[in-house]
């Protein structure tokens, strides 16, 4: 396997199945001439020409619900919002649209798009462009959900995402873009929809998490192995359909579980894996399942205080220390 | 208002208790400071004063039956007043039944002492997490008698793990049929009934059986021996027992204990505790003295041996043997000990080797004084001798310290002024 970066795995996914696929074309804000803006599409447009790749005018409601259009229509439409934050600005398209075109057509038509975006804080850009909002759109049935947390995951998932003929959220970390990791070649190299995966074994301790929680909780884990505490990680992938059948395992050897996201806890996603954790493993437990989430404030634009703001390994140490 | 009085934390380390006696039965006053119960601990029995005054209401433990200290016990509530338990959120205990009859097992020795605790039942108020409650369930422990370590107190898989481990597996709760063998009976059968007496262990037997395993599997010990001459030492006590009442006269044990003492004050890495990555030097001397009482031992402790007075020791030990014997112990008679000995000299052993006392550093085993042949100067002439054997924790301590501090000993008996001072 080749090393590769998340924004070259991204790229060469998106390569390899409009390869594959003519019906699928890419569209948004930068994405053609400058091959993205953190250089995910770098390089489709010189291959695939300027019908198939594309920039946008600043619109989202625009980007997304052309992509509905075109994908009822028989595109399957790769759609790229910069920013999660800018999602708002289409939520109408993806909740009311892409979201309910399948079952609100009798399964007359499909919607076989993703819109790619980026999520995340910790480069200082403010509140309002550094938020941890995928969890909102994976409330809404008919929309998937998933975020990638290795360079070799994210190829294998947007493939996954690509082929699904139901609209996906494929979200992306805005800081792990250079983040080097193994990617197969093998252009059939397709994650399965809806499984999540370990990524550390260990007996001790369940760590739920996602994205680049994930490897902040294998830093803290690698700490606390240290002092003889084994962590097991596990990588949900998908936040829509949650597979939670690793957890449930996990959690049954362990009895304790810290669930990690880098979002905010009220509300979030890790109410919603506690809950389902304490409903499937009642007899299981040891200790109350806790929590390591962002601090409950508009994410500060100072440095320090955004630092202290997000979740740290040394948090998610502490989070399994109140378990045990 | 009613007072929840719980099982008191009688020693250091006691975990739980055992309502041995009611000394007031529900209905009957109690003053404050009068005897409220006979509580069993690992150690000994001891007689509870009650802490208020008022009217007796409801026993929540059952006799016999060791709860985690802290348990509710007893309800205390002034005269005439209405007591609701479930609004106090406790529970009657005592009175319940188990739902089907214990059966008699055929060999009437094989059966428990105490009462098979009910495996389904936890204790009121004994918050366990849900895998430690299914945990123990399935293994048909009681959670009342498992003491929980997490927080508030709350039972842990841990805990549970912990206990199961110390406590070989029980059958589950008989349901109807006599004919589940006790584990004694299933190991006594293949061999001659007729001869073998199988005799269950008491209270006492049971914490010498685990504290002395404990001891010898997990310390590694070794052993010095030294011979003292008595002579200037048993010519002291004479003359000092001529001074003193029937009731107060020095034994040599006594001499023992205080030239122990002082040489500890001189030694104080003999006077300590092994804790995993560091050595607790005890800042008090307190020599534990082995007293044989029936079915084992106990050791009663002469707190600050290094400070006082002879006769202040004759009469301390004498006291605390005495209720020691008598079965009366009080909880501060065998509390707080930070090296141990055990003197066999009053059987006429020459010598012997103790195991260390949990969790000190060090014992001392002392034989007789004989009288015997040395040789002085080229003459063949009598002395008075004695043997001493201490054992010692090879973690903490090597054999040249244990040699000098034997050494000290010797020095303060065989220059018996040495007490004096």
């Amino acid at each position: 396997m080749a090393i590769t970066t998340m924004a070259k795995a991204i790229a060469q996914a998106m390569a390899e199945e409009m390869e594959r696929d003519s019906r699928i074309v890419v569209w948004g804000e930068e994405v053609a001439a400058a091959g993205g803006t953190y250089g995910a599409t770098q390089g489709l447009q010189e291959k695939f020409g300027p019908t198939r790749v594309l920039d946008t005018p600043i619109s989202e409601g625009v980007i997304v619900g052309a992509a509905v259009g075109a994908a009822m229509n028989g595109l399957r439409p790769i759609a790229e919002i910069m920013g999660i934050n800018f999602a708002f600005l289409a939520m109408d398209q993806i909740i009311n649209h892409a979201a309910k075109v399948r079952s609100m057509f009798g399964g007359q038509f499909e919607c076989p798009i993703v819109i790619r975006t980026t999520s995340g804080g910790g480069r200082q850009l403010g509140a309002t462009h550094s938020q941890t909002v995928e969890h909102l759109f994976a409330h809404f049935p008919g929309l998937l959900v998933v975020a990638p947390s290795t360079p070799g995951d994210a190829k294998g998932l947007l493939k996954a995402a690509i082929r699904s003929d139901d609209p996906v959220m494929f979200v992306e970390h805005a800081t792990m873009y250079s983040d080097k990791g193994e990617a197969p070649e093998d252009v059939n190299y397709v994650l399965p929809i809806g499984k999540s995966d370990v990524k550390r074994s260990g007996k001790d301790v369940t760590i739920v998490t996602y994205s680049k929680m994930v490897s902040i909780s294998l830093r803290a884990a690698q700490q606390l192995s240290a002092e003889g505490i084994e962590c097991e990680i596990i990588d949900l992938r998908w936040l829509r359909p949650l597979d939670l059948e690793p957890v449930y395992e996990s959690f049954k050897k362990t009895n304790r579980a810290v669930i990690v996201e880098e979002g905010y806890a009220t509300y979030g996603l890790s109410a919603e894996i506690a809950t389902r954790i304490y409903a499937e493993c009642f007899d299981y437990l040891d200790a109350p399942i806790e929590r390591v989430s962002q601090k409950e404030v508009p994410l500060p634009y100072s440095g320090p205080l955004e630092k202290y703001a997000l979740p740290k390994v040394e948090d998610v140490i502490a989070g399994v220390k109140r378990v045990l | 208002m009613a007072e929840i009085v719980p099982m008191p934390k009688l020693g250091f380390d006691m975990t739980e208790g055992t309502l041995v006696r009611k000394a007031k039965q529900a209905g009957e006053a109690v003053a404050k400071g009068e005897i409220l119960a006979d509580i069993e601990t690992d150690k000994a029995t001891i007689e509870v004063e009650a802490y208020v005054g008022g009217v007796v209401t409801a026993w929540l433990v059952t006799e016999g039956q060791p709860v985690p200290i802290g348990t509710p016990m007893v309800v205390i509530a002034a005269p005439g007043e209405t007591v609701d338990l479930t609004a106090l959120g406790v529970s009657a205990g005592g009175v319940a039944k188990p739902s089907a009859p214990v059966p008699q097992a055929t060999v009437s020795e094989a059966t428990e002492a105490t009462p098979a605790p009910s495996p389904t039942a936890p204790a009121p108020n004994a918050p366990a997490s849900p895998i430690a409650r299914k945990m123990a369930a399935e293994a048909g422990a009681n959670l009342g008698l498992i003491p929980g370590t997490g927080p508030g107190g709350r039972i842990t898989k841990k805990d549970v793990e912990a206990y199961l481990k110390a406590t070989p597996a029980k059958p589950a709760a008989p349901v109807a049929s006599v004919s589940v063998p006790s584990p004694v009976q299933r190991e006594a059968a293949p061999r001659s009934a007729v001869d073998d007496t199988v005799v269950p262990l008491t209270k006492l037997r049971q914490i010498i059986a685990r504290r002395m395993t404990e001891s010898t599997t997990t310390t590694p010990q070794f052993y010095v021996t030294s011979e003292i001459d008595m002579g200037a030492a048993m010519d002291l006590r004479k003359q000092i027992n001529a001074l003193l009442p029937e009731s107060g006269k020095v034994s040599v044990n006594d001499l023992i204990v205080k030239a122990t003492g002082l040489a500890l004050r001189q030694f104080p890495n003999l006077n300590a505790t092994f804790a995993g990555d560091k050595v607790i030097h005890q800042g008090q001397v307190n020599v534990g003295v082995a007293v044989s009482v029936p079915g084992g031992l106990l050791t009663v402790v002469v707190k600050d041996s290094d400070q006082k007075a002879l006769p202040h020791i004759a009469v301390e030990v004498k006291a605390m043997a005495g209720r020691a014997r008598a079965g009366k112990v009080l909880a501060s008679d065998i509390e707080g000990s930070t090296f141990s000995t055990s003197n066999l000299g009053m059987f006429d052993v020459a010598n012997f080797i103790a195991i260390i006392n949990p969790p000190e550093a060090a014992i001392l085993a002392t034989g007789a004084v004989r009288e015997v042949a040395v040789i002085k100067n080229g003459a063949i002439i009598p002395a008075m001798r004695m043997s001493v054997t201490c054992s010692a924790d090879h973690r903490v301590t090597d054999g040249a310290e244990v040699a000098q501090f034997l050494q000290a000993v010797k020095k303060n008996l065989e220059e018996p002024l040495r007490l004096m001072l």
